[in-house]
């Protein structure tokens, strides 16, 4: 593999790492701080993308579109925190993957009742549709750039959130020991409502920055949560830098993995044995790892919880 | 007492309407893939089906008709489970549908050994069309290899020396690939193979880049190949690097690539833009009912429903199985793909083409055709089924 090709891989996995910050980092905040499974995150993920879609062919701009999607999301977010979460929170887990299960069908039909099964799409904004030449023959779109940046621009915005400001004090207390917060007089459910409308709010916008590169149709979100659930279980339960670390760790290995476990396999196999090989290595290598994190280290990289 | 009764009554009324139903009209077991993400394509296949039902009066070969139709949920146990009820408790005259071949090779035996006539409108997995063939199967699609054969055909004829093919890690996609040598004796200078349902593609660009191969050969279905007919665009690749593809462009996943896909390549036996009477009516009807273009899925459909048409009305009813089937094998029908007859293995003869995705005047997207690759062309598994 070629200098040129592992620089592009590494942007490439830095993107999908990227992609899955923004999912996990909502996933993390409402399992750390509420201890709440929320399998329903993917598919606020996969309506951020369909709003997006809609208010585009509503509108006709990129950016219209991404507020009134962004607006859509949190409020889809809230209502469904006061119609169904809310009962859930003193349920045990089982209850809750059983809750939110039949959120992601129902959601999911519904979707397809209103748009139909076939995948849609979304353009790239006029203003990012280039691509910058960077080796001979392969561009790289201006638009996975963007996404980076506007991923890192979150990152960022969370770290200031979460270690400088009231909210953020409160919802790390709250992910150390909520009974005691509430003891001290926070009114832990308005923080869970705030967190939870917030995590939908971040999985919708990765919803519609994945529009414009990723097929929109139902189901979309399904793939990313369980990668997601790997990225908050590497990155420490409840922890933002975790989730950062760990999904940015997770992107690069798995697209890295992805080109190059082949070519390792063919070094000691013969090729037919290789292209069996390589692939099947690729798709296990992120799990792999997350089995060799829990064995060092069950609790996660950074842990929240750690004391 | 008196509700046990009821429900009695009921069920006599029901079991008497169902023999009544029998004696006179036709049933048809409708099975096709339409929920999860490849959900399109069974509702195109459904949609061209019922539209050829409806234009035959709802009366397919003169025979009142009910059309049964189930979801497979592209799960071969429970298309299992479904196709028994549909068998046993319906007790349907035909069969026709399936999308996927992992749930025709589940339903197939059950079918087959209950004697009951399946029309395939889309899966053609290679056993059927080979040692298991059947005299109750019927195809109105293909054998699996064939898309996969004619851009083989065209990348050789084009000239391409170094190619670069990309399936997904399953068994089709596999096949797929094998297909695709079976008639390109260029080199194939990396062969890639993907998670099924991957999203993300731009790792396997990266390569596709790296290599500077003359073309690229792909097989993503669905939603997969939207993700990488845009990423392949987006990346600036699709005016260097020809794209040669199978049931990957399409009217199922053209609404979703646009543009993007406009001038990528691939095989089809099928295009609305092909020149003869019966299509033409087909498309401006399609259109018509739904409001969406159809794809080759849709045009199978519809083949399958006015096939099982011709040749009822040729043997007279449903009633002489004998005689139903030799109407079947004389292909009583005018297919909108123009020439079709049956092999000996009950798949089609046919013409296939390279097409290629373009937009209409109207602003909706299709597949034109580019030329014509195979004439009259029969699969390579006719020779070991034992039917004459």
């Amino acid at each position: 593999m070629s200098a040129t090709l592992l620089a592009v891989q590494t942007l490439n996995g830095l993107q999908l790492g990227i992609l899955l910050f923004l999912i996990a980092a909502g996933l993390t905040l409402v399992f750390g701080v509420m201890d709440f499974i929320n399998l329903a995150h993917g598919v606020q993920y996969m309506l951020g993308a369909y709003l997006a879609v809609a208010a585009y062919g509503v509108t006709g701009s990129f950016w219209t579109a991404m507020l009134l999607a962004l607006a859509g999301s949190l409020v889809v977010g809230l209502a469904l925190e006061l119609v169904v979460f809310r009962h859930l929170y003193d349920r045990d887990h089982l209850d809750q993957v059983l809750a939110t299960f039949g959120v992601i069908l129902f959601l999911g039909e519904a979707v397809k009742v209103i748009w139909g099964s076939s995948p849609l799409s979304l353009p790239v904004p006029d203003l990012l549709s280039g691509s910058i030449p960077i080796s001979d023959g392969l561009l790289y779109p201006v638009y996975r750039i963007a996404l980076i940046v506007a991923g890192l621009l979150i990152a960022a915005l969370l770290y200031v959130l979460v270690t400088h400001t009231r909210v953020g004090m409160l919802v790390r207390a709250g992910a150390t020991n909520a009974p005691m917060v509430s003891a001290l007089g926070v009114n832990i459910r308005r923080l869970f409502m705030v967190v939870f409308g917030f995590g939908a709010m971040l999985a919708g916008f990765a919803g519609i920055m994945a529009a414009p590169i990723l097929a929109v149709e139902p189901g979309m979100g399904d793939n990313l949560l369980i990668l997601a659930f790997v990225v908050i279980v590497i990155g420490g339960i409840g922890s933002i830098r975790g989730a950062f670390l760990a999904a940015l760790i997770i992107g690069l290995v798995d697209t890295i993995g992805r080109s190059a476990a082949t070519d390792i396999a063919r070094l000691v196999l013969p090729p037919a044995a290789a292209n069996d090989v390589g692939p099947a290595i690729a798709s296990m290598l992120i799990y792999i790892l997350m089995a060799a994190v829990l064995f060092f280290r069950p609790s996660g990289l950074f842990p929240a919880r750690a004391g | 007492m008196k509700r046990a009764l009821k429900v009695a009554v009921a069920a006599a009324a029901l079991g008497m309407s169902g023999l009544a139903a029998q004696a006179e009209g036709l049933k048809v077991g409708f099975m096709a893939t339409l929920s999860g993400p490849p959900a399109a394509l069974g509702e195109h296949m459904r949609d061209g089906f019922l539209l050829g039902v409806k234009e035959a009066g709802g009366k397919l070969g003169g025979l009142d008709t009910e059309v049964l139709i189930v979801d497979d949920e592209l799960k071969p146990d429970a298309a299992l489970t479904k196709v028994q009820g549909l068998l046993e408790r319906d007790k349907v005259d035909i069969m026709a549908g399936v999308v996927f071949s992992n749930v025709m090779m589940s339903v197939y035996k059950p079918i087959i050994q209950s004697e009951t006539i399946m029309v395939s409108a889309n899966a053609g997995p290679s056993p059927i069309a080979g040692k298991a063939c059947s005299p109750y199967f019927f195809s109105t699609s293909w054998q699996n290899d064939q898309n996969h054969e004619v851009m083989g055909k065209y990348a050789q004829d084009q000239g391409y020396k170094r190619v670069v093919v990309m399936a997904p890690n399953y068994q089709a996609g596999k096949d797929s690939i094998s297909g695709f040598k079976r008639y390109y004796g260029g080199e194939v200078v990396d062969e890639i193979y993907t998670k099924l349902g991957q999203l993300d593609f731009s790792a396997e660009i990266a390569r596709i880049a790296d290599a500077k191969p003359d073309a690229i050969f792909t097989f993503m279905p669905g939603g997969m190949g939207v993700n990488l007919v845009k990423q392949f665009s987006q990346a600036g690749l699709s005016d260097k690097v020809p794209f040669l593809s199978a049931f990957t462009v399409d009217e199922t996943t053209l609404p979703a690539t646009q543009d993007t896909a406009v001038g990528l390549k691939s095989g089809s036996q099928w295009s609305s833009t092909l020149d003869n009477p019966a299509n033409k009516a087909f498309v401006a009807a399609f259109e018509k009912e739904y409001g969406y273009a159809p794809s080759l899925y849709a045009s199978q459909g519809y083949d399958a429903a006015r096939l099982i048409d011709g040749a009822l009305k040729k043997a007279g009813g449903k009633d002489d199985k004998q005689a139903l089937i030799a109407a079947l094998r004389e292909a009583p029908f005018e297919s909108v793909r123009g020439d079709f007859k049956f092999n000996t293995n009950h798949f089609p003869v046919q013409d296939f083409y390279v097409v290629e995705g373009a937009k209409r005047d109207d602003g909706k997207y299709i597949v034109k055709v580019v030329e014509k690759v195979f004439d009259d062309q029969g699969d390579a598994y006719a020779a070991e089924c034992t039917l004459k």
